[in-house]
């Protein structure tokens, strides 16, 4: 025993000593507080920061528009709302802290939007906006319904704000929707500048509740369910085995749905690759500590095979209709097409990167072996 | 071993106080334990709040009652207590037995090594006499109270024990584990925020020292505790074992079960002493106990058939870990034969499952939310598993039927990652498996391995 255990001692300071490790992370410790830092810095705080512009600027051309129902209103207050729609792209994914506290996203985007509640709301006068059961008439969809949706064209949309015996109920919902996507917003905000950055950056734990591993779920949640799904695969019939054209984004405001995927889709990029929000600048993220990790032995590594994944998924959309509501229409394959790409990621991020980082996926923290 | 050396082994007699202590011991563990899973809110998480739940292989009858199921854990948190204390022992420990037993079997998303070490070592107590000594029953009835009890009685908590140790080891020594320190390769790093290891968990050289002691520990201990000389050693490496293990990952109770049980390797003056000490405690008269008698069977024939069954127990225990011997294919990746088996910690796999229903009559097809039926972790545990994903199939198509599909076919694109390696394609897409029934055989749907593991 004595001298099996001398052997096995020798073995082990052998390999300590000469560290001739055939794959695995280097010695050197990686730094993943520095990651936090880039998204917090560089993609959180900014992208909401800019996305907060967006809607006191979309509440100023409603208010505008409000006092003024014209055409020339109508149409700063559409660019306003295009604007901020853009904004919020970037900023959908995180759903943490208060945004969760909130149910941001929800409140900001549900769709399709329920137009028979909308009305209701609006003819009754009566309606309180934080409501669980108004989430699905309120936030951009609702906007986009009542600044596209309401007539056939411009005048007639117009006439819903001037001429109608109700018009002055249109204009305060219209009003009182964006302030509440300013309002909520402003809040998250603070909340990011105002104490929760430096909780989020120091919590650098490894347990389900540690910021890296909340994020990450959070990403390839909202990857999966509010990109992959939500833009391309509801349309497209995935989920139901026929195309549902009235579910793409910004229904009625046409040839904005591809624009809008496309921001969500750099978005993503951008998150995975720790790009700095509107800007060239590369910083700490997920491809580098997949690039750390170093645990896949197969080929090229995983980073790479993510960011090649999002090219395909990238140029496959290209070839979409500017309104996916006509594509679903008329070439549903092409969604599909689309969907399939998407689809591949959601296995390299979910089995893959999931594995290597090692990272919870359940929220129940029960036992293991 | 002759049959007259046989026989005298088998009429030999120990002292029986490490009997009791393992008895107190392991009652108190195991409501703790039960008082512990349902202050997590477990029991409503994992047996209520899930609308579906996996069954084993022929134990589809064994379902969560809704809010009785609470009253399961009432059940088998007061019996395990009642067993700490020695009272109605017998109906105790059956009682326990069965209650931790049907919990376990309810869903087996849950399904750990420790859980089913806790089922059969309760199983096995049932025919042991572990409440002669320092028990209610014990102080209230006079004839049944004993210091001595058979050796074998001891020993058969030691071999388990063994057992368990010795199989954890042989499970140990494949490929993946010495040459490739996988999955340690992948835990550890993750564990950089512990105090003190984190940064040493880095380190290749630490995943191999780790991976490589791991096997030795699970192999040599079961001698190094039963040889005397080396006992008290062994026991510290115990310690240190289950604690550092306590430490680095997620296992709850089960570090403390093992160091409490492994106590049971020590002679009788360390349980007598302990004993000592809980008496002047609790100002229990221990003299009352000590009455030199040694335990008798009542009858001869429970004495005969609880050594007949436990020795089928110890034939079987020794048998169906190499039941995998039976089917083809890499063993990690198809897992037939995983399970009961002492393969512990072997494995990170992580898998993708998308289901497909299409109806046949008109070609409508469209892909499954999983959230919609399961919970997260549930889909974790399907994605990986092909038996899960087999009976989520099935009960996808009855879902369907009464959706007003009359015979729906489902498919499944799925893939898994095993141990660092890149995802594959799991289940064959083209396979309805509505057409395939749950069976103990050999899967041939699912996508060979393509990879070795080399080992046993």
């Amino acid at each position: 025993m004595k001298k099996f255990s001398l052997l096995l001692l020798t073995v082990f300071v052998v390999w300590g000593c000469t560290n001739n490790a055939p794959s695995g992370p280097n010695a050197d410790d990686f730094d993943r507080q520095a990651i936090l830092e880039n998204w917090a810095n560089n993609l959180i705080i900014p992208g909401f920061t800019h996305f907060a512009e967006t809607t006191a600027e979309l509440q100023v051309q409603a208010e505008a528009f409000s006092e003024t129902p014209s055409p020339q209103n109508l149409t700063a207050l559409r660019e306003a709302w295009k604007e901020s729609y853009l904004a919020f792209q970037h900023v959908s994914m995180f759903e943490m802290g208060k945004a969760m506290e909130l149910n941001y996203r929800n409140n900001l985007n549900i769709y399709p939007t329920d137009t028979d509640e909308i009305e209701g709301s609006i003819e009754s006068g009566e309606y309180n906006l934080a409501l669980p059961s108004l989430l699905d008439s309120q936030g951009f969809p609702a906007l986009d319904y009542l600044l596209y949706g309401l007539g056939e064209n411009d005048a007639e949309i117009l006439n819903y704000y001037t001429t109608n015996t109700n018009a002055e109920g249109y204009r305060t919902y219209l009003v009182d929707l964006s302030q509440r996507i300013d309002s909520l917003t402003k809040e998250v905000l603070n909340h990011w500048t105002s104490g929760y950055r430096d909780e989020f950056v120091s919590n650098t734990g490894n347990d389900a509740n540690a910021s890296l591993d909340m994020m990450v779920n959070d990403y390839i949640y909202y990857y999966e369910k509010h990109l992959r799904a939500g833009k391309i695969g509801i349309p497209a019939g995935v989920f139901s085995g026929s195309p549902l054209s009235g579910h793409v984004e910004a229904y009625y405001s046409d040839d904005f749905s591809k624009a809008l995927f496309n921001e969500a889709l750099t978005a993503s990029i951008n998150f995975f690759n720790g790009t700095h929000f509107n800007s060239d600048q590369n910083g700490q993220s997920l491809d580098d500590y997949l690039e750390y990790l170093e645990i896949d032995k197969e080929g090229s590594g995983l980073a790479t095979l993510i960011n090649t994944q999002f090219d395909s998924a990238r140029s496959e959309a290209e070839n979409l209709n500017p309104d996916f509501a006509a594509q679903v229409e008329s070439d549903n394959s092409l969604m599909l097409s689309t969907y399939d790409e998407l689809q591949r990621n959601v296995v390299f991020m979910k089995v893959d990167m999931l594995q290597a980082l090692n990272i919870n996926v359940d929220y129940v923290d029960a036992d293991g072996d | 071993m002759n049959t007259s050396s046989l026989r005298s082994y088998l009429s030999g007699t120990k002292n029986a106080a490490p009997l009791a202590v393992l008895r107190i011991l392991f009652g108190l563990l195991m409501l703790i334990s039960i008082i512990r899973f349902a202050a997590y809110g477990w029991i409503y998480k994992l047996y209520i709040e899930p609308q579906f739940f996996f069954s084993y292989y022929g134990f589809k009858w064994v379902q969560p009652l809704g809010g009785w199921t609470y009253l399961i854990f009432i059940i088998c948190g007061l019996s395990a207590l009642f067993v700490a204390l020695g009272f109605k022992y017998r109906i105790s420990i059956i009682l326990f037995f069965l209650s931790f037993s049907y919990i376990e079997l309810m869903d087996k998303t849950t399904y750990l090594n420790h859980y089913y070490f806790i089922s059969i070592l309760s199983f096995l107590m049932i025919f042991l006499p572990a409440h002669t000594y320092y028990s209610v029953d014990a102080w209230r009835d006079e004839k049944l109270r004993s210091q001595e009890v058979p050796a074998w009685s001891i020993d058969a908590i030691k071999l388990l024990i063994c057992i368990v140790y010795f199989y954890a080891g042989l499970a140990k020594l494949n490929s993946d584990w010495l040459l490739e320190a996988m999955p340690l390769q992948i835990w550890l790093p993750a564990k950089y925020s512990i105090p003190l290891l984190g940064d040493l968990l880095q380190q290749t050289w630490v995943h191999y020292a780790f991976a490589w002691s791991g096997a030795l520990y699970d192999l040599s201990i079961p001698f190094l505790l039963l040889y005397r000389k080396t006992r008290p050693f062994a026991f510290i490496f115990v310690v240190i074992f289950h604690v550092l293990t306590r430490v680095l990952f997620p296992i709850g109770m089960f570090p403390y079960i093992m160091i409490g049980s492994a106590l049971i390797f020590f002679d009788a003056n360390l349980h007598n002493r302990i004993l000592s000490k809980i008496s002047g405690w609790f100002n229990i008269s221990k003299s009352l106990f000590d009455n030199s008698r040694i335990y008798q069977f009542p009858k001869a024939w429970q004495r005969k058939g609880s050594m007949g069954i436990i020795t089928a127990f110890f034939v079987l225990q020794l048998l169906l870990p190499f039941r995998y011997m039976l089917y083809p294919g890499e063993l990690f990746w198809t897992e037939e034969g995983y399970r009961f088996s002492w393969r512990v910690m072997l494995m990170e796999k992580a898998g993708y499952a998308n289901f497909k229903v299409v109806n046949p009559e008109n070609g409508q097809r469209f892909y499954v939310d999983n959230t919609q039926f399961l919970t997260r972790f549930q889909e974790k545990q399907m994605s990986t598993q092909p038996d899960f994903i087999l009976e989520y199939a099935h009960f996808l198509k009855d879902h369907y039927q009464q959706q007003g599909i009359e015979n729906p076919e489902i498919y499944v694109e799925s893939y898994v990652a095993l141990n660092g390696r890149r995802s594959r394609p799991y289940v064959d897409p083209d396979v309805d498996l509505t057409e395939i029934e749950p069976s103990l055989k050999h899967r041939n749907w699912i996508h060979p391995f393509n990879d070795e593991i080399k080992g046993l």
